[in-house]
C-alpha cells in the first residue's frame, strides 16, 4: 500500500475545515489570509508560516490526495478541475485546463519545469520598469524551488510520443532539448493530468502545503472567497475581513463565514485572483484590473504513424522545441514552442473534430496517434493585448479572449511547423485539429491545405493550460495593479501572488516562474509583516 | 430573471433572435414549460442525437447498446451537475431550447419529437450547427459534441475499440 500524506497530516491534526460542514456563520482571524492553493498560494503559505506568522488558507476546491487519483478522466475532470475542465472563454472558442483542488494547477499538470526566458525579463524590464526583474537576481530562487521541488532533468528515455518530436526536429535541423520535471521517484506512469496515483510529482499538495500545515496554518477548503471587506474605524472595523462562503451546491451555502486578517494574498490563479478584486470593487483608476490577461493559446496537430505510439503511457511532455520561439523577436510575430503531451480517451475524443463513423475512425488510431502542441507566446506585440476577466450576473468569473488575425498568424505557422516535423518524423498521415482541415498525406499536400485553411473562432480548435496576467505588477500604477513586489497600488494590505503578476506571457509553461518569483516576493513579505530577516531559502 | 440572462448571455439566446418570430413563441412556451424538469429534456434529446454521434463507435448488439447510451445520458448528467451554476444554467438553456417544438423546427430542422426523429434529420441538424455562421449555434454544436463524445469516451466500455487497457494497477 502506497503511503498517502495527506491522511497522514490529517491523523497527524492538521487544521483542516470543510467550509461546506459549517453549520454557522463562522469569524476566523489570522495574520494573513491566502486565497488559493496553487502554485503561488503553495510557497507563500510555507514561507509566511515558517515565518511565524498566523496563516489561513482558503480554497475553492476540495482536498484530495493519492488514494483519491484513480487515474480515470471521468474522476479527476469533475473533481480536481475548473468546471470539470470543460472551462470556457467568453465566446466559447477556448477551453481552459485549470485546477481548482487543493494544490491547485500544481496537482493536475504534466510536471512541466521551465525557468522564465530571460527574453521574457528583459522585455519586464524595460515596458514595466521591473528593475529588479534580473536573471542574476532570480537565480537564487529558482535554485532554491528546484532543489525544493526535485526539478531536474528526466533520466528516463522519452515515450514515442515525446521521442518522435526530437526525431523529426533532428531531421530537419531544427534544436530540441529535454524538459526538466518536478518529481521525486516517478513510476514513468503518464497519468500526471488526474493527479499524481504514487505521490511522485511535487506538486504543492505533497509539499508546500503540507509543511505549512504542519507548522500550523490552516486550512478552509470548499470555500469561495466572495469579496473583501475594507477596515472601517466609524464601522468598529480595524482590519478588512475576506467573506467566504461554501461551494455552491452545498446545502449551507447560503452561509457568510468572515476571516479577518491584517494582509491578504491573493493567488487564485489568474482568473481568481482578478474576479476577487473585481467583486470587492477594488479601486483601479486606470483601468488595467483584469486586463492583460494570456493563455498561450496552443493548437495541435494529431499524426498517424505506422508503429504504435501509446501516447497515454509513460511521462507526459520530456520533450520541447524552442525553435520558433528563438527565430523570431520576442515583440515580432507569434512565436511558439512546441511540445508533446498525453492521450487519454476523453481529451482524445473530445479534441478530434467531427462525429459519426469518421470520428470512430480516428478514434480506432489511439495507440498510433502522435500529438504535438504548439503554446503561442502572446502579450509581447501591440496586437496582442491577451484578453480580460469579467464577472457574470452571479458573479463568477469569465474571460473574454478575442481571437484576431494576429493569433491566427501564429496559428498558421504553427500548423505548419508541427505537421513538418510529423511529415519529417514518417507521420503517414497529418491532421492538424481544426472543423476544416484535411487529413494530409504529404508535406506538400499539407502545406498547400493549411495555408488555404480558414482560421476562425470555434472552427479552429484552442486550447490553454497556462493562464497568467490580470494583475500585471509594474513600478507605473498607470500600467499595473500591483508593484514590483507584489503589493496592491491602491490596498496596502493585499498582495497577489501568482500568475496573474504576470504582465505578459512567460513564453515556457509557467509553474517555475510562479514558484520562483513568488518564493522571493514571499520572503520578502514575510520579513517585513514581522519585522525580522527575510527567510533567505523555503 | 432568467429570461433576461437568456437573453444577455444564454449560449443559444442570441440564435433565439437570430431566428426571429421563434423569440415569440419562447416567450409564450416558456413559462408552460417550466414544470419539465431540464434533466428529462436532456434524455429526450440524446435519444436522438448520441446515436449519431456516436454512429460507429456504438456497439453492435442491441442490448450492448441500449446499455451504452444509457451510460452516455448518465454521463452527460453528471457533467453538467458539476458545472458551476452560470455554465449548467447555459447547457439547461440549451436542451430546453431544443425541446420546444417550433423553435427546435426553427434552428435544428427536426420537427418531429425526438423519439421519432429520424437520423438523417438529426445528421443534417449536426451539420447544419457545426458549419454555422451563427457563433452561438455552432457553440451548440461544440457543447454537444463534447458532452456526448466525452461522456462515452469517460466509459471503460468504450476502450476496448481504442485497444486501451486502461490505467495500470498502482498499489
Amino acid at each position: 500500500m502506497l503511503r498517502d500524506p495527506i491522511q497522514e497530516g490529517l491523523a497527524r491534526g492538521w487544521q483542516v475545515i470543510d467550509a461546506a460542514s459549517l453549520a454557522q456563520g463562522q469569524d476566523y482571524e489570522a495574520d494573513v489570509c491566502i486565497v488559493g492553493t496553487g502554485a503561488g498560494g503553495g510557497v507563500s503559505a510555507e514561507m509566511l508560516t515558517k515565518a511565524g506568522l498566523k496563516v489561513i488558507l482558503v480554497e475553492e476546491g476540495p482536498l484530495k490526495s493519492s488514494r483519491d487519483f484513480r487515474m480515470k478522466e471521468a474522476d479527476a475532470y469533475p473533481q480536481l478541475y475548473q468546471e470539470s475542465a470543460a472551462r470556457k472563454t467568453r465566446d466559447k472558442s477556448i477551453n481552459i485546463l485549470q485546477g481548482r483542488c487543493v494544490g491547485g494547477s500544481t496537482t493536475v499538470n504534466w510536471t512541466s519545469s521551465f525557468r522564465t526566458p530571460e527574453t521574457t525579463l528583459a522585455h519586464w524590464r524595460t515596458k514595466q520598469g521591473l528593475a529588479a526583474y534580473t536573471a542574476s537576481a532570480l537565480r537564487p530562487w529558482f535554485e532554491a524551488m528546484e532543489a525544493r521541488l526535485s526539478i531536474a532533468p528526466w533520466q528516463v528515455p522519452p515515450n514515442r510520443n515525446n521521442a518522435l518530436l526530437s526525431l523529426g526536429a533532428e531531421k530537419l535541423g531544427i534544436p530540441w532539448a529535454a524538459i526538466r520535471r518536478n518529481v521525486s521517484g516517478c513510476w514513468n506512469i503518464g497519468y500526471c493530468g488526474m493527479g499524481c496515483p504514487t505521490n511522485a510529482k511535487q506538486s504543492m499538495l505533497v509539499t508546500t502545503i503540507p509543511a505549512a500545515l504542519d507548522a500550523g496554518a490552516t486550512l478552509l477548503v470548499n470555500a469561495q472567497a466572495v469579496r473583501l471587506v475594507r477596515p472601517d474605524a466609524a464601522q468598529g472595523r480595524a482590519t478588512a475581513h475576506l467573506e467566504v462562503t461554501p461551494r455552491p451546491g452545498a446545502s449551507t451555502a447560503g452561509l457568510r463565514h468572515r476571516i479577518r486578517a491584517r494582509h491578504f494574498v491573493l493567488a487564485a490563479g489568474a482568473i481568481g485572483s482578478p474576479a476577487l478584486l473585481l467583486r470587492s470593487e477594488a479601486p483601479d483608476p486606470h483601468s488595467v484590473l483584469g486586463r492583460r490577461t494570456f493563455l498561450h493559446p496552443t493548437v495541435i496537430s494529431a499524426a498517424l504513424m505506422a508503429d504504435p505510439v501509446n501516447a497515454h503511457a509513460g511521462a507526459p511532455q520530456t520533450i520541447f522545441s524552442d525553435h520558433y520561439l528563438d527565430t523570431l523577436p520576442i515583440d515580432g510575430p507569434m512565436g511558439f514552442k512546441l511540445e508533446a503531451p498525453p492521450l487519454h480517451p476523453v481529451i482524445f475524443a473530445t479534441t478530434m473534430a467531427g462525429y459519426g463513423e469518421q470520428h470512430a475512425a480516428l478514434m480506432r488510431e489511439f495507440n498510433h496517434t502522435h500529438v504535438q502542441l504548439a503554446l503561442l507566446r502572446d502579450g509581447f506585440h501591440a496586437d496582442s493585448p491577451g484578453g480580460r476577466v469579467m464577472l457574470r450576473d452571479d458573479g463568477s468569473p469569465v474571460l473574454d479572449y478575442p481571437l484576431t488575425d494576429f493569433v491566427f498568424d501564429g496559428v498558421r505557422r504553427a500548423y505548419l511547423a508541427m505537421a513538418e516535423i510529423q511529415f519529417a518524423a514518417g507521420a503517414k498521415r497529418v491532421l492538424p485539429i481544426h472543423e476544416h482541415a484535411g487529413m494530409y498525406t504529404s508535406w506538400q499536400q499539407a502545406r498547400q491545405g493549411i495555408g488555404e485553411l480558414s482560421l476562425k473562432p470555434l472552427s479552429t480548435r484552442i486550447v490553454s493550460a497556462h493562464v497568467m496576467g490580470g494583475c500585471a505588477m509594474s513600478s507605473d500604477p498607470r500600467q499595473g495593479v500591483v508593484d514590483g513586489a507584489g503589493r496592491h497600488h491602491q490596498w496596502g494590505d493585499v498582495s497577489v501572488l501568482d500568475g496573474s503578476l504576470f504582465p505578459t506571457s512567460i513564453g515556457a509553461n509557467p509553474q517555475l516562474s510562479i514558484y520562483a518569483i513568488v518564493a522571493r516576493l514571499a520572503s520578502a513579505l514575510a520579513s517585513e509583516l514581522t519585522g525580522k530577516k527575510p527567510p533567505a531559502t523555503i | 430573471m432568467n429570461r433576461r440572462r437568456f437573453i444577455k448571455t444564454g449560449l443559444i439566446g442570441g440564435a433565439v433572435l437570430a431566428a426571429g418570430g421563434a423569440w415569440v413563441v419562447w416567450r409564450d412556451v416558456r413559462d408552460a414549460d417550466a414544470s419539465s424538469p431540464p434533466r428529462d429534456r436532456i434524455v429526450e434529446t440524446l435519444t436522438a442525437v448520441a446515436p449519431v454521434l456516436l454512429a460507429g463507435a456504438l456497439p453492435a448488439d442491441a442490448a450492448q447498446r441500449s446499455a451504452a447510451l444509457a451510460s452516455v445520458t448518465a454521463g452527460v448528467k453528471e457533467v453538467i451537475a458539476a458545472f458551476p451554476p452560470a455554465v449548467r444554467d447555459e447547457v439547461d438553456d440549451l436542451f430546453r431550447l431544443l425541446d420546444i417544438r417550433i423553435v427546435r423546427q426553427l434552428l435544428t430542422g427536426v420537427a418531429a419529437p425526438w423519439r421519432d426523429a429520424d437520423p438523417a434529420a438529426v445528421h443534417a441538424f449536426l451539420e447544419r450547427w457545426r458549419w454555422s455562421r451563427i457563433a452561438l449555434l455552432q457553440s451548440g454544436y461544440f457543447a454537444l459534441h463534447d458532452l456526448v463524445l466525452g461522456a462515452w469516451y469517460a466509459d471503460e466500455s468504450a476502450w476496448g475499440m481504442l485497444g486501451y487497457a486502461g490505467p495500470p494497477k498502482v498499489e
